[in-house]
């Protein structure tokens, strides 16, 4: 076995202190990406598949699912899974760029990333304007 | 360059859900942007456009696309989630059939909603 013959690797320093540790940019964005995600399917999959259904059901429906949609808990949900699907949507773009080889140097990189976060809060604040 | 010479060894599932990623991801994007041309057409979402669009066929197919797009780029997307963060191999185990059943439930949910009523 080649691997035997290699010194013993030496133990390399773990540091995981999450509150000090200062993510770059793209690292913030990656994170959030995931995290927008998980929303998404834990929350924004059967919130979407509940209402369609029940504004599709009846005009009784429609109706009851626009007076559920405007009470102000709701509405909040409509927003951070707005941002969640903006977000992971610009994101998702940007690695379909990067999948083109462009964009991939760290300056493009880290401009991407800001333009990422700061496109899908913009839009998000758009969303909130509109509803309330 | 010199090339290693090796065999790849694997289940050769990570390109294709790679791949299946971006695909789905395009898919999904696509039919974003036709609903966003439809809220324009419409100039805005009452009752009889919302029963008018999904009276289309050709919409609820479209629909039904993007919703398995969507259940299976979730699947993907949670299962690198649970690879990296659920190390015990029960629990990963559990946790990923219990995701599994539940996409498949929404895609007889997205089934009813979209010919429940026809």
């Amino acid at each position: 076995m080649a691997a035997l013959d290699r010194p013993a690797p030496k133990p390399r320093p773990v540091y995981l202190d999450l509150f000090a540790i200062r993510l770059p940019l793209p690292a913030f964005v990656s994170i959030l990406h995931r995290v927008s995600g998980a929303l998404l399917f834990l929350a924004g999959i059967p919130l979407l598949l509940w209402v369609v259904g029940h504004a599709l059901a009846s005009p009784e429906g429609w109706a009851q699912m626009r007076a559920a949609l405007s009470s102000p808990v709701a509405r909040l949900v409509l927003v951070v899974l707005a941002w969640c699907y903006f977000h992971h949507f610009i994101a998702g773009i940007r690695h379909l760029v990067m999948d083109l080889h462009i964009g991939m140097d760290l300056k493009s990189a880290r401009q991407s990333s800001a333009v990422t976060l700061v496109l899908a809060i913009l839009l998000t604040l758009a969303v909130a304007a509109k509803l309330w | 360059m010199v090339m290693p010479k090796r065999v790849v060894v694997g289940a050769h599932y990570g390109w294709r859900d790679w791949l299946v990623q971006r695909v789905s991801a395009v898919v999904m994007a696509l039919y974003t942007l036709l609903i966003l041309g439809m809220l324009v057409w419409f100039g805005g979402l009452d009752y009889a456009a919302w029963k008018a669009a999904f009276g289309s066929g050709l919409f609820r197919l479209a629909t039904f696309v993007f919703m398995l797009s969507l259940l299976w780029h979730a699947w993907v997307g949670v299962r690198n989630i649970a690879m990296d963060y659920l190390k015990p191999v029960g629990v990963r185990l559990t946790f990923q059939v219990v995701v599994i059943a539940l996409l498949v439930a929404y895609v007889g949910w997205t089934i009813q909603v979209l010919w429940g009523g026809v």
